[in-house]
């Protein structure tokens, strides 16, 4: 089955079953390996991409379903909000092993989209879904803090 | 640690022809004898300058100025890139901006960890061993340089002066490290290359230089395994017996091969691998296959009997490990405290599954793309596998994504089921095995199972005068290669490191070891021994002070008076908390633990919030740490954070449980981490020193789960003695 799609501002086709998870499309057949895979049910966040503008985790999204949609991977997002929170990420050091920081980045560019200066209690319910087993949430939480401010100046 | 020294001794006579066992253990012994000092490298044999931009195995030159750093280890997140990179950097005055860093082939004779004598990353060792060897290697290209600039130019060598990766003279001459770099590496390099004194350091000791990775991995750039695409690649997943040690008796593939994308389906030692054009099939047509498996040897036993046979065990005396006239010394107690405490199962759980691409001629060669933590085994055992001599076998170290010891371990599991299955097909196409989350979890390699017991008595003046600890559990190196080095006596050295040599004054000690038979594969786990020593050492010492009314500061600092590092971690985190002075808000506990592992001292005092529904949050943790020189205050800083937060999530809820043979759990919602809600504010102080840098990977790990535990017993009076916490609700 093909299927038509935006991906990072491209017209791609997906060749591909539509049961496959985004995820695989994305990394398999073409071959953008930004968005990683941690536990392909869910329950991490290191699959996070914008469909259409939202992150959404690619391993649930299937591509039967994306038909016309538009999507944005972590090699490509460059809103305001990714641009601020790749700065702090810098400023910051935040990854350590880095394997989940795709996934981190793009929810937190969502989180900051809705809400531009979030509070911890809006930063834990957001980022709750991201796991870090490195655990550089101490960090994590400071860059969004910080790209906040940036985004604010 | 000693660890790997022996590796060489048993399985690990390389499979190579054209070496001898002999010559192996002389190449490898001379490593390890070179040990922490001297340039041991080959700088000016085989491998000496040849005049095309590198000065020695660790640096390279081109001519646009690039300074790469071959880095001998593996960076499983703990940043070991970026600091081998500043100490390259440091003594060659290079610009950070010029500075790019590479995985190093596997070679133990130019790469060997030199605490080991082989090539691999653990213990915490990566900078600890490297420190002199990194910047004698930055040290001996500078002179090189200056050397080729003096002579090219006609002056003196000492007016020459080097600054951010600009070599200039006073008559105004300057040149960048790439305008000499072909000339400079065919100069001899200096016998003793001249290292710079402490204050002379730009980066050592230093902020405001980044992590040299930071860029690429906030991109989604980094290459990790999971990422190799090889043309004409095929992904393998690998259905393995759900007991350990059963074998397959007899599949029916026939469903499986029907379905989409799948190219093949095999039998190797490990399982049944279903070989496909992409990830997705792959997995799902394994769900298709019919398997029987052989479970004559299997484990079929569950983890509650196997904990309560080590309850009985714990009754019962074991080798003794330490001795010390404990009955006697009991008699004067005026205060007994005794505890039995119990540690699960525990996966590694890394963010990136285990993986490995293999591209596989055979008869002729094998390239291997992973995350190799032990390159000097994974490179044995892969050539033992695809019969062929190690120098037909090359293995590519690709950043991995975390690994906590997974990756290290002495099957070289994932790496070795690769080889397999790319010979199983031919080598027909290179092969990428994958291993999915549910693999991961199920698939063994665990922290240990442990049960202690400890006992110890106070006196009249609340001294302690008597402490008997008994361990139970599996060992970690029984019947592996690194048996012979860490194994002395019976004793395993990792079932009781953290536990052997107590920082306090504890008047009679007594340490006993039953290393138990359980067919369930075990493994380091981020801090080893420490991360259940550490937990009943420091427990206990809060249940005595308690008991006896003393403040668990106070209590600790009277018994270290031959334990001046401790005593120094511990006084800088109970100033820096406020110990005692700080008024806490309602609800909110203070507790304490103080460890050393691997050579660096830890204390940490824990603010952990009860909340009325008796769960708890750990708020903020202040911690000291002593690791010597410093030498990159930040990054030390984010191994604490990030150990801290690692041995958090373990202690509050996860468990591997088993039950007839059969691991429980499988994912994430069942084996669930850390996650940001639960993460505590770290702070974190480093110990101003000139001692020997040692490691911060590990150490900030084993504190954390007895500091917590300590401030619900001084909160709640609730003693924890099981873990996780989960098992009481309070998660
Ligand atoms: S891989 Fe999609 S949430 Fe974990
Ligand atoms: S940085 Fe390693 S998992 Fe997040």
């Amino acid at each position: 089955m093909t299927i038509q799609v935006t991906i990072n501002g491209e017209a791609r086709t997906l060749d591909a079953s539509p049961d496959m998870p985004l995820l695989w499309a994305l990394r398999d057949e073409l071959k953008m390996t930004g968005t990683k895979f941690g536990c392909g049910v869910g329950l991490c966040g290191a699959c996070t991409v914008h469909l259409n503008g939202s992150a959404v985790r690619s391993c649930q999204t299937y591509v039967g379903d994306v038909e016309g949609a538009e999507i944005t991977t972590i090699e490509a997002v460059d809103t305001r909000e990714a641009v601020a929170l790749r700065t702090a990420w810098a400023e910051l050091d935040v990854p350590q092993c880095g394997y989940c920081q795709s996934g981190q980045i793009m929810q937190a560019a969502d989180l900051l989209k809705a809400t531009p200066k979030p509070t911890d209690a809006d930063i834990d319910a957001a980022m709750d879904g991201n796991v870090c087993r490195c655990a550089t949430y101490h960090r994590i939480r400071a860059g969004i803090h910080r790209a906040a401010e940036i985004l604010e100046a | 640690m000693k660890f790997l020294k022996n590796m060489m001794q048993t399985e690990l006579a390389p499979h190579d022809p054209g070496m001898s066992r002999r010559s192996f253990l002389k190449v490898t012994g001379g490593a390890t004898a070179g040990l922490v000092v001297g340039f041991t490298l080959p700088v000016s044999g085989a491998n000496a300058a040849q005049g095309d931009g590198t000065f020695n195995p660790f640096v390279r030159i081109a001519p646009d100025g690039t300074v790469t750093v071959l880095n001998k280890h593996l960076d499983m997140g703990q940043g070991n890139m970026t600091g081998l990179l500043s100490l390259v950097a440091e003594e060659l005055d290079a610009d950070w901006g010029q500075m790019k860093g590479e995985f190093a082939p596997s070679d133990p004779k130019k790469y060997a960890n030199l605490s080991w004598g082989v090539q691999g990353t653990g213990g915490s060792s990566a900078i600890p061993n490297s420190f002199i060897q990194y910047r004698e290697a930055g040290a001996a290209a500078k002179a090189m340089l200056i050397a080729a600039a003096a002579q090219s130019w006609k002056v003196k060598a000492s007016e020459i002066t080097v600054e951010n990766g600009v070599i200039a003279h006073p008559s105004g001459k300057k040149a960048g490290f790439g305008d000499f770099a072909a000339l400079a590496s065919a100069e001899t390099p200096p016998e003793k290359p001249q290292l710079k004194s402490p204050d002379q350091f730009n980066f050592i000791g230093k902020t405001g230089y980044g992590r040299v990775d930071t860029t690429s991995k906030s991109v989604g750039g980094t290459i990790y395994t999971q990422d190799i695409d090889r043309p004409g690649m095929l992904i393998a997943v690998v259905a393995r017996p759900p007991k350990f040690g059963a074998t397959v008796k007899s599949v029916d593939d026939k469903a499986a091969r029907e379905m989409k994308g799948v190219k093949d389906v095999v039998r190797i030692p490990q399982g049944v691998a279903v070989l496909a054009d992409n990830t997705w099939n792959a997995m799902q047509a394994r769900s298709a296959l019919e398997i029987t498996w052989d479970e004559t040897n299997a484990e079929t036993r569950s983890t509650k009997d196997i904990a309560a046979h080590y309850r009985e065990l714990s009754e019962k005396p074991g080798t003794v490990a330490v001795e010390g006239e404990t009955d006697k010394a009991f008699e004067k107690a005026k205060t007994v405290v005794e505890a039995t405490y119990e540690f699960p199962y525990l996966a590694h759980a890394p963010m990136e599954p285990m993986n490995a691409v293999a591209e596989l001629k055979p008869g002729q060669s094998l390239e291997i793309w992973t995350g190799s933590q032990l390159q000097t085994l994974d490179h044995n055992i892969a050539s033992k596998i695809a019969e062929l001599p190690m120098e037909k076998v090359k293995i590519h170290t690709l950043y991995a994504g975390g690994s906590f010891g997974r990756r290290a371990n002495p099957t070289s599991d994932f790496i070795n089921e690769a080889v397999h299955i790319a010979k199983a097909i031919g080598g027909r196409q290179p092969v990428k095995l994958v291993w999915s989350r549910e693999d991961d979890i199920k698939g063994g390699y665990y922290r240990p199972l442990y049960v202690h017991k400890v006992r110890a008595g106070l006196n009249d003046a609340g001294e302690i005068v008597a402490w008997h600890h008994r361990i139970v559990g599996q060992s970690i190196v029984k019947g592996t290669p690194f048996e012979g080095g860490l194994v002395k006596n019976g004793i395993d050295h990792t079932s009781v490191e953290g536990a052997s040599h107590l920082p306090y004054d504890v008047g009679a000690h007594q340490l006993e070891l039953h290393t138990t038979d359980v067919g369930v594969p075990v493994l380091w786990w981020r801090s080893v021994g420490s991360t259940h020593t550490a937990y009943a050492v420091e427990t206990m010492m809060d249940r005595l002070a308690k008991s006896s009314g003393q403040d668990p500061v106070e209590f600790r600092l009277k018994h270290m008076t031959s334990s001046p590092r401790e005593m120094g971690v511990l006084k800088l985190a109970a100033e820096k908390a406020g110990w005692g002075a700080k008024k806490l808000p309602d609800g909110v506990h203070r507790g304490v633990a103080v460890h050393k592992s691997f050579g660096t001292y830890v204390a940490q005092i824990a603010d952990v919030h009860v909340r009325d529904d008796g769960t708890v949050k750990v708020e903020r943790v202040t911690c000291a740490v002593d690791l010597g020189v410093a030498v990159n205050p930040d990054q030390i800083a984010a191994q604490m954070e990030g150990g801290i937060g690692y041995g958090l999530g373990a202690i509050l809820r996860n468990r591997i449980d088993i039950e007839n043979g059969e691991v429980q759990q499988s994912q994430f919602y069942d084996y669930e981490p850390l996650r940001m809600s639960d993460m505590p504010f770290v702070e974190t102080h480093i110990v101003p020193s000139t001692e020997a840098p040692t490691g911060a990977g590990e150490p900030g790990t084993p504190p954390i789960g007895p500091a917590v535990a300590n401030a619900i017993l001084w909160g709640t009076g609730k003693t924890i003695d099981a873990l996780p916490f989960s098992r009481h609700g309070l998660t």
